[in-house]
């Protein structure tokens, strides 16, 4: 219970970075760690880069992750992984959707997708696990449980059981919803598990 | 958001709205702003407190002035940038005082995630001879606001209530606590001599406002607000908000004087905390705010002499400049193509600002909002933005300034909720003294960028019942413009004729563009037939490129691909439109000249 983690999220404005943050840090307070965790808001939302940065130990101070000190980088798009590698340390663990959304100069032809973008981490020596969670949400049949599909791969990474994250899910999501991402975690789990 | 009974899970802007209703506050009013929206948001979930949304932040302070002196307790929010559009009544607060507690929250900015400006408004406090209080982190937040109620109202003071965007978004565990009321009776009272600021009066509590600061300094020695923290004294640290977070992550073993009072501050502890440490360093955000009044005290110290005064901190950052040779090793940054935020997928905004891109030769005068966005490639339809308010204003001093040389050149764009917020003066101004500039009321129904807040003319308040929706356009006349126009921005042609015609005019005139923002619940909820690219009737024009939808990208071809496609060899790429990001907005499909963009279906 001494150590203390670091989670960053990252991504682009609307994939559900928040709600894959909130789902983590309620697994990690049940399981009686202090968190705190800094969410990006305003004009970063409208399709740019975001992050959600989560730290959680016996006693947490600051909201930020330090450069370099990030345990867990979870990203949700591939290209966006590298833009935190001095985030990372040689211990990092990189957990990355593979799923593209172009950048403006990109969709507007000027520049190329970075499509070797997860190189620039490997080269370092730092595993990465790579999720089709677009692919394997709708097979769970909605692509907008994606982001719970990287949850639920990320799990394995952090010390709680199954069972809190289903706990989480069935109290903290809407009950339409439910099923759909009790499937997409379980899913998400069974590729790192 | 319940963890278990006592414990929940809140960001500082939802804890602060649970506080100020464990406070008792009964009267609420604000203006939307990174990062101090959701705090009125929150607040107006709650029983038994009043809250609305004011159309700018002077008229919001006003009306929490007014419940003071009907002896509610209440609170006032804004952004940063806010608290100078409301620093006319805030001075004059600090001579009356009021009855009921008034707390005034300022949601500083620094680095200015979605700020024009990172203003200190630690200064505030000094210069409007105000009580300021500042909270680290949510749980701190929430207890500390409540502290700033009985204060208010101990003190007779408003109590500025500084927080900054890495509290106000930045989740943390608190606990709930006991219901609180006012100690003032809620009625009318009639205090002239307190609340009638004519000279005669205002020197009388000109005196009232010293003798109460000089309490305050008591207080700040006394209270509980400032805490020192036993430590290692090699090397100290004075800080406050954020910074002392960082100060206790970089250096956990040293001892720290922690300011949650950050103005006026304890000088006797001050120069006791200072004379136990050997070195002293004093941590802040920003401005040498405190460092420049602790130096004033004759105290020697380290402040912006190491730590920097722009941005944000961190730990990292506190760490190093303190001891430059902890500076870890990092893996160099990649090399990627930028994100930055843009206009979304089925934008109406889009519309104009395509339309405006096509004309090199006139400048568009911005404003605060999405719209600002306009500013960025491939539309770049954005030639200047200040402050709120400042787009009408500003392209009527350019009109004046240049003459003829202006006539027909001169564009302002303002959103509807900015609009209301201080741009009404300005269009008042342009046309009393005859302006021949067009202004363009970007009407999307709502208050966008801050995240779909109500306001005056979307017929909502802010708890979306319903309410007066403002007519635009019927103000726009009585204000005496003569020539107002309303089109729909997605049809490209309508909106090109009525900007062409609103040019053209030797007069102030409007074009009031109208269509709702896609983000709106009910346009989210609302079912879109997407437009689809006929991949094979694709030119490689890019017409439909230059708009700067997300939703359409280009695939670049070389000669031989075009040719295995059936293009013409030198055709460079074609554009496709992903049918998921699509609103079926239409405005690429007028665009096509190739029959190419063609809605699902048809």
């Amino acid at each position: 219970m001494a150590t203390t983690g670091n989670i960053l999220f990252s991504g682009v404005g609307g994939q559900g970075i928040l709600l894959a943050s909130e789902v983590t840090a309620y697994a990690l307070l049940s399981a009686g760690y202090d968190a705190k965790k800094s969410e990006v808001h305003g004009m970063a939302q409208r399709g740019g880069s975001v992050t959600a940065q989560l730290r959680y130990g016996k006693k947490v101070y600051s909201p930020l992750i330090e450069p370099g000190k990030a345990d867990i980088l979870i990203s949700f798009e591939l290209m966006e992984t590298a833009r935190y590698l001095p985030y990372l340390h040689s211990e990092s663990r990189v957990i990355v959707n593979t799923q593209q959304i172009k950048p403006p100069a990109v969709a507007n032809g000027q520049l190329a997708y970075p499509v070797n973008a997860l190189d620039a981490i490997r080269d370092q020596k730092i595993d990465v696990v790579t999720v089709d969670a677009f692919d394997i949400a709708r097979e769970a049949g909605e692509v907008k449980a994606a982001n719970i599909v990287m949850v639920g791969a990320m799990s394995t990474f952090l010390p709680m059981d199954v069972s809190v994250y289903e706990e989480i899910i069935n109290t903290r999501i809407p009950e339409r919803f439910r099923a759909v991402n009790l499937k997409a975690f379980a899913a998400g789990r069974k590729i790192t598990g | 958001m319940t963890k278990n009974n006592d414990s929940l899970w809140m960001s500082g802007n939802e804890a602060i709205a649970f506080a100020a209703y464990e406070a008792g506050v009964k009267v609420a009013s604000g203006y939307p702003g990174t990062p101090s929206t959701e705090i009125l948001e929150n607040l107006s979930k709650y029983d038994g407190v009043y809250t609305e949304w004011a159309p700018n932040e002077k008229v919001g302070l006003e009306v929490c002035i007014g419940a003071s002196f009907a002896g509610v307790r209440t609170l006032a929010t804004m952004k940063h940038v806010g608290v100078n559009v409301a620093a006319d009544p805030l001075f004059t607060a600090s001579y009356t005082g009021g009855r009921g507690g008034l707390v005034v929250i300022s949601a500083d900015d620094p680095e200015m995630h979605s700020s024009q400006n990172e203003q200190d408004n630690r200064n505030y406090a000094f210069a409007a001879k105000l009580p300021m209080l500042e909270p680290s982190d949510p749980l701190e937040a929430k207890e500390l606001l409540k502290k700033a109620f009985d204060l208010s109202e101990e003190m007779d003071t408003p109590v500025l209530f500084r927080i900054t965007t890495r509290i106000a978004h930045v989740k943390g565990v608190v606990s709930k606590g006991e219901m609180k009321s006012s100690s003032a009776t809620c009625g009318i009272e009639k205090m002239p001599a307190k609340f009638v600021m004519l000279p005669g009066n205002a020197r009388m509590r000109r005196g009232v406002v010293e003798k109460r600061m000089e309490k305050l300094r008591e207080i700040a020695e006394t209270d509980t607000f400032n805490v020192v923290e036993k430590g290692d004294t090699k090397c100290g640290f004075i800080t406050s908000g954020v910074s002392y977070l960082y100060v206790k992550e970089a250096f956990p073993d040293a001892a720290v004087l922690k300011l949650g009072m950050c103005w006026p501050l304890p000088e006797n502890k001050i120069k006791k905390f200072a004379a136990s440490v050997d070195e002293l360093y004093v941590v802040e955000e920003l401005d040498p705010f405190l460092e420049h009044h602790i130096k004033a005290m004759g105290v020697v110290c380290h402040g912006k002499d190491c730590i920097p005064a722009q941005g944000e901190l961190n730990t990292s950052i506190v760490r190093t400049s303190i001891d430059p040779n902890s500076a870890p090793d990092l893996f160099a940054p990649a090399e990627l193509p930028m994100r930055p935020p843009n206009m979304c997928a089925g934008c109406p905004h889009r519309g104009v600002f395509y339309n405006l891109s096509r004309k090199k030769d006139i400048f568009v005068s911005g404003d605060i909002g999405c719209y600002t966005l306009g500013f960025l490639p491939p539309l770049s339809a954005m030639d200047s933005c200040v402050c709120m308010g400042a787009s009408v204003t500003i392209a009527h001093g350019m009109a004046k300034a240049l003459g003829e040389k202006g006539k027909g050149k001169i564009v302002s764009v303002i959103g509807d909720s900015t609009f209301i917020h201080s741009g009404i003066n300005g269009l008042i101004n342009s046309v009393y003294n005859e302006s021949n500039s067009l202004l363009i009321i970007l009407d999307n129904r709502t208050t966008a960028m801050t995240g779909q807040q109500n306001n005056p003319a979307s017929g909502c308040n802010i708890k979306g019942e319903a309410a007066n929706a403002l007519n635009l356009e019927k103000l726009c006349k009585v204000i005496g413009v003569k020539h107002v126009e309303v089109v729909n921005p997605h049809n490209i042609e309508e909106c090109k004729s009525a900007i062409n015609k609103g040019l053209e005019l030797d007069e102030m005139s409007v074009v009031i563009s109208r269509a709702p923002c896609v983000l709106l619940p009910e346009m989210k909820k609302a079912e879109h037939i997407p437009y689809l690219t006929t991949i094979e009737n694709c030119s490689g024009c890019t017409a439909c490129i230059k708009l700067g939808c997300p939703a359409i990208s280009w695939t670049p071809l070389t000669p031989e691909e075009a040719e295995a496609k059936g293009y013409k060899k030198k055709q460079k790429g074609y554009a496709v439109i992903n049918g998921v990001q699509c609103n079926g907005c239409g405005q690429c499909a007028v665009l096509c000249k190739f029959e190419a963009i063609n809605r699902k279906g048809e």
